[in-house]
């Protein structure tokens, strides 16, 4: 890095004192089909320099990003605007350049490390083959250089695993793979598109130290595109703001993020949950008193088990957990991808069947639960799921989801549904016309509202939320959680809030169970347990959340 | 764009405008579509298009050359006119595909269901399944109505059922993905049954899949009634059907081959449309192919 110079940021006129930029884009227009999506956008980076591209899904920063490599996906074109690579126009560039460009010039390390590996290639000759076509190696000697490189981005045993296939890779371990191949030809800049949006936290924290490490000793400029705002705040240099196609603000991070000028990123900062500001907006203080009432639900020693397959004997995924959640109040469970926290959602609503222990609802066992029983268990709690495009059946209006539950526990006549689901739409603040449409004329965040809808409409005691708002842009997210926590305060309602991210949670809840590898290690209030971790994995997924915070 | 998953979902059925104006874009599409529309008119206006009776013999005047006064197709071995027997053979052709279809459908849509549902009558499902597509298409139909005898019905029912094992695989298929979908799970936490999950959730959304198949079979059972008719195990004369005015007219070969062609070309329409037709509507309906302009 080194070089402190911030430069006129917005503007692209003038050349500034501090050298010539490595990538300046200017006035980048990009549109799809007739569509315009991106509407004059201009940035540059200095070489070394970190440069963070933020925004919302649909502000087109990934686009932006891709028009770079001249990789947009079928039907889009660049329109106006100029790319210059140290210097040189690439704007149109024929494939021959661009091929060129690509892996030596630029680096790109992707979003979903799952579908970016070739899964019949070996790992290490992956790597090896973007040196031999860039000419950096030899046939002979791309493999021991492969295996370097692979040493480099911090696969403990690289020689071994260049050897092994993707799917032996666990997703950060895979990321590592691709890191190497974007970084094997020492390009003097990596475009790095979410690279860890994939990722569990912890895993999330290493890759990127990993890449910051790497791109110092290199000297490589990075272009990091994110929709994480605490992530740009901790890794970048300087940070440009996107939104719906249009640089809104840029700048250094520390004054962006201190000083906001732009509507829409003093919502983006206000909205970027963060563990430092968490208790002042905390959830719902009304319910204080932990020792009241009965609670809604309560696991007791719940454990599940897959048969093993070979010689391994039974896989434990979830082990002895026992916790609580308060009426009218909200119970999270985190953990990282493996620990068991969905198993245990789906334990609790009866979809995966329980191996022992007890799980009871409103002092009933519902553990092998039949027939009319289970059927009124069922009525008690309702489900939100992760995925607002995949949990409401595309074939479904917004009125018949909505209605489903009702109908099939036979309340009230048709008349009297539709009313109902006006009343339910209203509550999740939908405008009544939503009814008449169908999912895939709404957004992300419309459909996990209609999603709310539903699980409220049979009146729960328990909403089961598995991941609700992961999927979702920041903004997004923060509206959803307050939607939540008006509900709740509204209605009574207690959440049994599954989540891998501990900001969200702190937003959330009052009570917080960690899970790791299938076992409780930690719970308690949400201030004991996020305040004053008492284990060091408690501790180490903390540190690992990027916040908004600036370092000082 | 991204965090946010790709949506999954297949193109409900509803929006059946955006599905005719993606088939309306692909010339391909529009051609088969056409010459549907031609064949189909051609088969249930039979009786108003033919200028005579199919199975009507004029012994003064066989072998007429197409073209002739009163005989635009010609006429065959025993004077029966061409054109005549070629548009109530395509209407036999079309009524044993749709009852083919339609039994392939009746049976093979349930049975799909319930493998992909239920994993223990999958084993037993599947295993069937397999056993018929053991066995190449054409054998199974000829074999069935070796034992079920000739008639237009027996035909349709030896094709229909030699077709029901494809239409199992592609239900149980569509039933496995989307009985593992967020949307099911949700509805099995709200104590839907599984009647409720198959017909409301899982049938409609394989719709598409289905009425693709359902392209797919037709065009096979027109031309395995052609066959099993030119074998004799078809549709039994002086009924009209295109695979005996092909058998008929293979005797007379080298005296004249015009009875023989038009048959020929009016199976090679149907099956034409039905394929193309088929082909389109699957990229129209494929969620995958979405508004990438060609």
């Amino acid at each position: 890095m080194g070089t402190g110079a911030g430069g006129p940021l917005m503007g692209t006129g003038s050349t500034d004192g501090a050298g010539a930029p490595l990538l300046e884009i200017a006035e980048l227009r990009v549109a799809f089909g007739g569509t315009e999506v991106v509407h004059g956008v201009s940035l540059r980076v200095l070489p070394g320099e970190r440069v963070a591209v933020v925004g919302g899904s649909g502000s087109g920063k990934s686009t932006t990003a891709h028009a770079v490599l001249g990789l947009l996906p079928g039907g889009g074109r660049v329109t106006g605007g100029r790319i210059l690579l140290r210097g040189e126009d690439v704007t149109h560039a024929g494939e021959a350049r661009l091929r060129r460009l690509r892996g030596r010039e630029v680096g790109l390390v992707p979003q979903d490390p799952m579908s970016n590996l070739n899964p019949v290639l070996r790992v290490g000759r992956q790597v090896a083959e973007t040196l031999v076509v860039h000419g950096k190696a030899s046939r002979r000697e791309a493999p021991s250089r492969a295996v370097e490189i692979l040493a480099q981005v911090g696969l403990p045993e690289p020689a071994r695993q260049a050897r092994q296939y993707p799917h032996e890779f666990s997703g950060g371990m895979r990321q590592r793979v691709l890191i190497a191949i974007a970084l094997a030809c020492r390009p003097e800049l990596l475009i790095a598109d979410e690279p860890t949006s994939a990722l569990d936290v912890t895993v999330q924290q290493q890759i990127l130290d990993r890449l910051d490490t790497l791109t110092r000793e290199l000297g490589t400029a990075m272009l990091l595109v994110t929709h994480d705002l605490g992530l740009a705040a901790e890794r970048a240099d300087r940070v440009v703001v996107l939104a719906e196609g249009r640089v809104v603000e840029s700048g250094p991070t520390r004054d962006v993020l201190t000083a906001p000028r732009h509507e829409y990123t003093r919502r983006l900062v206000a909205a970027a949950p963060s563990i430092a500001a968490g208790s002042a907006s905390g959830p719902a203080r009304a319910a204080e008193t932990p020792t009241g009432p009965p609670p809604v639900l309560a696991l007791q020693g719940v454990s599940k088990e897959y048969p093993g397959r070979g010689r391994g004997g039974p896989l434990r995924v979830v082990d002895d957990v026992s916790f609580e959640v308060s009426r009218g109040r909200t119970t999270s469970v985190v953990g990282e991808s493996g620990s068991g926290k969905t198993t245990v959602a789906r334990m609790v609503l009866g979809l995966v069947p329980v191996s022992s222990g007890t799980i009871r609802l409103d002092g009933d066992d519902i553990v092998g639960m039949r027939g009319p029983r289970l059927r009124a268990a069922r009525r008690a709690m309702q489900p939100v799921f992760q995925d607002p495009y995949g949990s409401l059946d595309p074939m479904f209006s917004v009125e018949r989801l909505v209605a489903e539950p009702l109908r099939i526990f036979g309340v009230g006549d048709r008349t009297a549904r539709a009313a109902r689901v006006r009343e339910l739409l209203d509550q999740v603040a939908l405008p009544a016309t939503t009814a008449q449409q169908f999912p895939n004329e709404l957004s992300g965040g419309q459909r996990q509202r209609v999603a709310i809808a539903r699980a409220l409409a049979l009146d729960p005691a328990l909403v089961v939320c598995d991941e609700a708002v992961s999927a979702l842009d920041v903004l997004v997210q923060d509206q959803i959680l307050r939607l939540l926590r008006t509900l709740q305060e509204q209605l009574g309602v207690s959440y049994l809030f599954i989540s891998h991210d501990l900001a969200v949670v702190r937003e959330i809840s009052h009570d917080v169970v960690v899970m790791r590898q299938g076992r409780v290690v930690e719970q308690g209030p949400v201030e004991q347990v996020l305040g004053s971790p008492s284990t060091p994995y408690t501790r180490q997924l903390l540190a690992a959340v990027p916040t908004t915070a600036v370092p000082v | 764009m991204t965090t946010l998953a790709e949506p999954v979902a297949t193109v409900p059925i509803r929006s059946g405008g955006r599905v005719l104006r993606r088939l309306g874009h692909n010339p391909a599409g529009v051609l088969g579509a056409v010459l549907l529309l031609v064949v189909v008119l051609a088969g249930v206006c039979a009786p108003l298009l033919a200028p005579y009776p199919p199975a009507e013999v004029h012994f003064t005047t066989p072998f007429q050359q197409p073209g002739t006064v009163g005989f635009a197709f010609g006429t065959d071995d025993l004077g029966r006119d061409v054109w005549s027997r070629v548009l109530y053979g395509t209407r036999t052709s079309l009524e044993v595909g749709l009852l083919s279809v339609l039994l392939a459908v009746v049976a093979g849509v349930p049975l799909g269901l319930a493998a992909g549902y239920w994993r223990r009558l999958d084993a037993l499902v599947s295993r069937l399944a397999d056993l018929m597509l053991a066995f190449p298409f054409l054998l199974l139909a000829v074999g069935l109505a070796a034992i079920n005898g000739g008639g237009l019905g027996n035909a349709a029912i030896s094709l229909g059922i030699a077709n029901i094992p494809m239409m199992i695989r592609v239900v149980r298929a569509e039933t496995l993905r989307l009985a593992d979908s967020d949307f099911v799970l949700a509805a099995r936490s709200m104590d839907a049954g599984p009647w409720r999950i198959l017909g409301q959730h899982v049938l409609p959304n394989a719709l598409s899949s289905i009425i693709v198949q359902a392209t797919v079979i037709m065009p096979a059972a027109v031309l395995g009634e052609a066959v099993l008719s030119f074998l004799g195990l078809g549709i039994q004369p002086p009924a009209p059907s295109l695979g005996i005015m092909l058998s008929d007219a293979q005797q007379y070969l080298f005296r004249t081959l015009w009875p023989g062609v038009f048959p020929g070309i009016a199976l090679a329409l149907i099956c034409l449309g039905f394929n193309l037709f088929g082909d389109a509507l699957r990229d129209a309906l494929d969620p995958k192919t979405v508004s990438e302009g060609r």
